[in-house]
């Protein structure tokens, strides 16, 4: 019933000497919201870079959809748009507007006429709740309408898995909650996710699944229920307890 | 004497200096485009060899380089002295506006390169529609200081016998012995020119701006 979107075997990315981490392997079912969590510096943007092949892993492998994409022969420009990625900072492009942020990979990646993109692009902003905003830049438009561009930027590729890391990390508190909004909207659109955040109440209301990431390899990964009450390793309640003290509030009031 | 044939004699050799900076400059921008996007993009020997043109072009005086490659140019092929020159100081211009450009690639994020990637566009179409757009904006500020050098430094073609403001100056200052009435409206036009095109550049900046809240 539930099929494999991706599926990661034994990745392991080193910069020089320093394992940034080691032999991950993590499978993530179509429809499906997991959330990766962790301290800062165990790897998780990196983890995120290597799957979507922006960075290049030392050794293991990945498949979406059943294709081998770590394949020498794989087109990794094909694979990158079929995988929908959201940044931490955004990363708009500064000289487009959010219609053409969003028409950009249409038009010049999947090829569409300039009326289709359009008009497929509006719909993706409308999505975001950011149709009224079409034709601000990113200069012009707060972090977290930024971030919902970004996210439909991101789908407009139509992609079988959105990554997002860490995409409220950047932002002020109150402009969380309506990024966070999109994304428990995705999911529950049936949106396959696979999610780098500290937003704990994110991840215990929606998330299917959570992965506890420390030093490049996964400590324990399940339901969130089962990891934030009865987890095998007590390290594992330890930081998810504390990273709700220092993040979740926030989120389980709004 | 007749002040406003004097001033005719000299500022007709306005064209000579237009055609001279509209051949120069625009060569020197597509070269100097070119040569960027293979210093920064091309790998390390290639930014090697970029940066050893960069270097070399820049650390002789243009009057000399206009010598040198004015004989090689005229050597190989047959081209006028207005053509020849215009091609040379437009080589030499290169080297200026490639690290101009160079500069304003690099001061575009990488974010930008990472970001146009992550949703499946080639390095080659995210520098075209991505980096290129954003870098040539930066570009316009320093570029009109380059623009302003190449009008000034269209006078050295003077020495290749190129008739000229500032031949044309030499020539009437000496058949009349009025060298201040002579070189002071040299000096006017030159300034003129320079003047109105850094204007249309400030412009043109000002119109591409990218909006943005305060």
């Amino acid at each position: 019933m539930s099929k494999p979107i991706l599926v990661v075997k034994g990745l392991t990315k080193k910069y020089g000497a320093n394992t940034i981490f080691h032999d991950i392997d993590m499978t993530v079912n179509e429809g499906d919201t997991d959330v990766i969590i962790g301290p800062s510096g165990t790897g998780k943007s990196t983890l995120l870079r290597c799957i979507n092949l922006l960075t290049k892993a030392d050794a293991g492998q990945i498949w979406l959809d059943g294709e081998e994409i770590t394949a020498h022969d794989h087109d990794e420009d094909e694979v990158r748009a079929h995988i929908g990625m959201v940044f931490q900072n955004f990363l708009l492009f500064n000289h487009l507007t959010a219609l053409g942020n969003v028409k950009i990979g249409l038009n010049k990646v999947k090829k569409l006429s300039d009326q289709a993109a359009e008009q497929k692009a509006i719909q993706e902003l409308e999505r975001v709740g950011l149709a009224d905003r079409a034709h601000h830049y990113p200069g012009q438009l707060s972090g977290g309408q930024q971030q919902r561009v970004a996210i439909a930027r991101a789908l407009a590729m139509d992609p079988r898995i959105m990554l997002f890391d860490e995409p409220t990390s950047a932002l002020d508190p109150e402009l969380i909650g309506e990024v966070l909004e999109v994304m428990r909207q995705l999911a529950k659109d049936g949106m396959t996710m696979l999610v780098v955040t500290h937003e704990m109440g994110f991840a215990r209301e929606v998330s299917d699944r959570i992965i506890f990431l420390e030093n490049g390899s996964i400590v324990e990964e399940g339901p969130p229920d089962v990891l934030f009450y009865t987890p095998k390793f007590e390290r594992t309640r330890e930081f998810l307890w504390k990273i709700t003290e220092l993040y979740g509030k926030k989120e389980s009031d709004a | 004497m007749d002040v406003g044939r004097f001033v005719q004699y000299i500022a007709s050799g306005t064209a000579y200096t237009v055609s001279v900076t509209l051949i120069a400059l625009p060569l020197g921008l597509v070269l100097g485009l070119l040569f960027s996007l293979l210093y920064v993009y091309g790998g390390k020997v290639t930014a090697r060899v970029m940066s050893v043109y960069s270097t070399v072009m820049r650390g002789i005086p243009p009057i000399v380089l206009l010598f040198i490659l004015y004989f090689l140019v005229s050597g190989s092929i047959n081209l006028s002295p207005l053509l020849a020159g215009s091609i040379s100081l437009g080589i030499v211009s290169s080297a200026y506006q490639m690290e101009i450009i160079r500069g304003a690639l690099l001061s575009v994020s990488g974010g930008q390169m990472m970001a146009a990637r992550a949703i499946g566009m080639s390095k080659m179409s995210a520098i075209r529609y991505v980096i290129i757009p954003q870098a040539f904006r930066l570009a316009i500020c320093p570029w009109s200081n380059e623009a302003a050098i190449v009008i000034k430094d269209s006078s050295l073609v003077y020495a290749l016998g190129v008739p000229e403001i500032l031949r044309r100056a030499q020539l009437i200052s000496a058949s009349t012995q009025q060298p201040f009435l002579a070189f002071i409206t040299a000096g006017l036009i030159y300034f003129f020119l320079v003047f109105i095109t850094n204007r249309l550049l400030d412009r043109l900046d000002k119109r591409l701006r990218i909006p943005s809240n305060p």
